[in-house]
């Protein structure tokens, strides 16, 4: 990995030896920007632009004929550059191993969306499998040229064309053009981000043709982990750094008015940065940082407490003002059923404000020289990192690079875009390399929060017991308060600081279910921020962006529905729902988890332990997850345990079973941390939740016993994500198992043992 | 005022010029360019920071670098190498734990010390011994399969 060598100009030699095809880049100029990132061993020569219409963009073909492939997207733990790889290798018939996959840099690669709403594959992997498959149809039209054979009698073999008549006839890619970049320009839909798609004139392989799509290869990145042989971005260091960190208001808003310099004087090298809104310190050793930050003497201005008690927040969201109101699902006429109805059963839910709490605050790393800014950005999106700086330094985007090396855990928009433009704004001030890390109390304080909302649904049934009318309305604070990316000043901490106000967005969502009611409006209504820049509380993407409040309070709704009508969970769900795959789904969890079929709750328990069962299913993106959740509940402590969980999960083909299991457990630990322990707590001044004791989340000792992972796989089919959409229903699961167990029907997120002891008493 | 501390780590001896006050971590990380025991939270909490001390798992973001004394510091990257891994290393990549890896010391540090104590620790004494170390990315299922695996290596 990058260490703090940076990569010189280096020699490019000449391109072109023979052939003169023109699918070879020729000596278009290059940057020694574009090139920083690539090592010698990679393709030289003269790259073209870095444009999404180059075929070199995202693929090259390197001297020794291994494969470099450049994705802008990057992997947040999960192994998705596997996946990647596996893809590229694929589709261009050479061995998996002889696939690099460098992310992430916005020197080698164009932007792909980052990390972003499980597109890895679905997205991401789309692209790069077209640009794949495009590099095999071009050296297959060299190799036929070179062999004087016709394409279509020409087969590859791990990276060698050959003839199929007569494989003695033959020529390597590395012989064709190892070394040298593609000259080949794709069909461009000219966006950039998620939807960025630009295919060639090849179309990938029929999936029946798979042999390394499929397979359960392993991660290599481990081993390196584990022996301390790669860096984080927390590890990033570079002659002359000087370290930084932040200082926060005790009231949020607040800012500061007055310095007291010589509070610090006494710590070697220590040095103020205060610009406006933003105040921070460097030190040329980390500790006197640290110990500036803590030491130095700020006056702040008068601001009014911003939040509402804590003890209000639901009432707040109730009665605050819906800013935007969007139905984005309605067909027959709810209001009129509801008049018809023998019945109408209603409930509301509320999930809180939570914390990506990630393993390590945030961390970046800032070089300025000659103009030219380097950043070392543990962040989802490095591409929009770079855009965020050239916003709020005023420098141009093309003087900035930007390099992702693995941070410390990401699960959305997160406080790595933020940090990356605190360094930035160090940097700039004090001439000199800036790394900040932030404290944990910032980490987990400060963070981008997803939101807090409140459910409200409602069925109407007629006489016989059906369902004929549905209507669920989501109120609650912007997914978008703060974009998913920083790459506008506006979007992060340290570009409100310096008096870019926040530009809030509008965005929530609706169940994504099959449920196929005669009437059914599904709506949601967003309210205003508490606070117009600089919030400790300003909402953005958190791991499945709204999906588990949504999720826990329509599937909760539905098992209360069926448990009224005195029906089995699954028997109720498969009445309703009309998508053959949800149908399968629910079917296989059915089948693995042992679900006996009967109502809820279940009535032969007595004493304080009980243990219940509880489904829940949702949709995402194409993707389908539906989960069992077992649990033992201790009535009289409140505890809960999550014992076991059967998982069906349904993404379209599935390019790696290995990865893909693990993605899901993931997904679920941190499902059943969120669900039972995770809420961000605040006064009136700021966020009180502020490290482990005051935000914990799931110990090791309440690891579930098994989580049995059953996956549809459809090869047929383009791959889906996977993510997020395995934490979606995980909460409805969970508080439909302890309605099972104990007839309490708990509507508020989360079940920790205070909480639901009280709901038992 | 600074002060210099003679440090014993992962068998070598350095020298360093510090404040008496700083965690051991800032040495570790800062002066002796050791990068794998990790900052999390600076409170102990979450052992991301964990090194063994004497062959005990300590917390290196809370040990000042002056309470270390003549004691044999070992960091992740002491514990053992590709060619000679530990028994918890191997297990780590045989069962493909990461999901971010930056909670990997505290989980490999605190368990090795532990498994090094307790031959055939049943599951139970496993998650009691690990309490309290965390992992924000969930992979707490293929971490238990890992020690599980390391402790059936050591027999």
């Amino acid at each position: 990995m990058t260490k703090f060598e940076k990569s010189a100009a280096f020699s490019r030699r000449a391109v072109l030896k023979a052939g003169g095809a023109i699918v070879v880049s020729i000596g278009m100029p290059v940057g020694v920007d574009t090139l920083l990132g690539i090592n010698q061993a990679l393709a030289q020569g003269a790259r073209p632009s870095l444009v999404p219409s180059e075929l070199a963009s995202f693929i090259a073909i390197n001297a020794d004929g291994s494969v470099s492939a450049f994705f802008g997207k990057m992997d947040m733990g999960q192994g998705l550059f596997v996946a990647i790889g596996q893809i590229v290798a694929e589709e261009l018939d050479v061995p998996f191993n002889r696939v690099k996959v460098h992310m992430g840099d916005t020197a080698t690669s164009v932007n792909q969306g980052g990390a972003s709403g499980s597109t890895g594959i679905q997205l991401g992997g789309k692209q790069m499998r077209v640009a794949a498959a495009e590099a095999r149809r071009v050296l297959v039209d060299m190799g036929a040229e070179k062999l004087g054979l016709p394409a279509d009698q020409l087969i590859v073999v791990d990276g060698v064309v050959l003839a199929k008549s007569d494989p003695s006839k033959k020529v390597s890619y590395a012989e064709l053009i190892g070394g040298r970049y593609f000259n080949v320009q794709l069909d461009w839909n000219k966006q950039y981000g998620n939807t960025l798609y630009a295919p060639g004139k090849a179309q990938p392989k029929d999936f029946r043709e798979h042999k390394i799509v499929g397979q359960p290869i392993k991660r290599e990145d481990i081993a390196p982990k584990v022996f301390c042989q790669e860096d984080f971005c927390t590890d990033i260091k570079v002659p002359g750094m000087l370290h930084g960190r932040v200082i926060r208001p005790k009231v949020a808003g607040a800012a500061p008015t007055k310095v007291d310099e010589s509070s610090i004087k006494d710590i070697p090298g220590a040095k103020v940065v205060w610009q406006k809104g933003f105040i921070g310190v460097v030190a040329e050793k980390e500790w006197d940082a640290i110990n500036a930050a803590q030491k130095l003497k700020v006056e702040w201005s008068n601001a009014n407490p911003p939040f509402p008690e804590q003890a209000s927040l639901y009432d707040h969201i109730r009665k605050a003002d819906v800013r935007k109101r969007t139905v984005e699902k309605e067909n027959g006429n709810v209001d009129d059923a509801f008049k018809t109805a023998a019945k109408v059963i209603e409930a509301e839910y509320e999930w809180p404000f939570q914390s990506h709490a990630s393993m390590g605050p945030a961390c970046a790393l800032v070089e300025i020289k000659d103009g030219k800014v380097t950043c070392w950005t543990g962040s989802q999106k490095s591409h929009f990192v770079r855009e965020g700086l050239a916003d709020t330094l005023k420098i141009p985007v093309e003087d900035i690079h930007a390099i992702w090396v693995p941070g410390p855990g990401s699960y959305g928009r997160n406080d790595a875009d933020d940090v990356a433009v605190d360094a930035g704004i160090m940097a700039q001030a004090t001439g000199r390399p800036v790394r900040v890390q932030y404290m944990r109390d910032q980490g987990t304080g400060w963070d981008p929060k997803g939101p807090a909302s409140v459910h409200r649904a409602r069925a109407a049934i007629d006489t016989a017991g059906n369902v004929i009318a549905y209507e669920f309305t989501s109120k609650g604070f912007s997914r978008i308060d703060v974009n998913t990316n920083g790459g506008k000043a506006h979007d992060t901490i340290g570009g409100q600081l310096l008096d870019v106000p926040l530009k809030s967005g509008d965005g929530f969502g609706v169940p994504a279910e099959s449920y196929a009611f005669d009437h059914k409006r599904l709506a949601w209504e967003t309210i205003p921020p508490l606070l117009d820049r600089a919030s400790p509380l300003r909402s953005a993407h958190l791991r499945d962006p709204v999906g588990p409040q949504i999720h826990f309070a329509s599937e909760s709704f539905i098992d209360e529905v069926a448990a009224a009508l005195n029906l089995d969970a699954i028997e109720f769900r498969l009445r309703y729902i009309k998508d053959a795959r949800d149908t399968a789904l629910i079917k296989a969890v059915a089948e693995k988890s042992g679900w006996q079929t009967r109502p809820s709750p279940r009535k032969d328990q007595t004493g304080a332990k009980v243990s219940g069962r509880g489904i829940a299913y949702s949709q995402r993106n194409g993707t389908r997850v539906a989960i069992v959740a077992e649990v033992d509940i201790d009535r009289s402590t409140g505890k809960i345990w999550a014992r076991k969980f059967t998982v069906a999960h349904d993404c379209g083909q599935i390019i790696n079973p290995d990865g893909l299991t693990k993605t899901i457990e993931g997904n679920i630990v941190q499902g059943v941390s969120r669900t039972l322990w995770e809420e961000v707590k605040f006064d009136k001044k700021s966020v009180t939740t502020v490290d482990w004791i005051t935000y914990p989340i799931l110990d090791i000792t309440e690891t579930p016993e098994k989580i049995d992972v059953v996956l549809l796989n459809h090869p047929e089919m383009a791959p889906s994500g996977a993510g997020e959409p395995s934490i979606r229903p995980l909460a409805a699961a969970i508080a439909n198992a302890i309605f099972d167990a104990t007839g309490v029907r708990l509507r508020r997120v989360p079940f920790s043992p205070d909480k639901v002891k009280a709901a038992f008493s | 005022m600074n002060q210099k501390f003679s440090l014993n780590v992962n068998g070598k001896v350095h020298s360093v010029d510090a404040d008496p006050d700083m965690p051991l971590l800032y040495a570790l990380r800062d002066d002796l360019g050791l990068n794998n025991p990790h900052f999390g939270c600076g409170l102990a909490q979450c052992g991301a920071c964990t090194v063994h001390l004497d062959g005990q798992p300590i917390r290196s973001c809370i040990t000042p670098v002056s309470s270390v004394g003549d004691a044999k510091v070992v960091t992740l990257a002491g514990l053992g190498t590709p060619e000679k891994p530990h028994p918890l290393q191997t297990a780590y990549v045989e069962e493909q734990v990461p999901q971010c890896g930056y909670c990997i010391n505290g989980w490999i540090m605190t368990a090795a010390a532990f498994l090094r104590d307790k031959k055939k620790p049943s599951e139970a004494e496993i998650k009691e011994a690990l309490t309290g170390l965390k992992c924000r990315c969930g992979t707490h299922m293929s971490i238990l399969r890992a020690v599980k695996r390391a402790a059936e290596m050591i027999g």
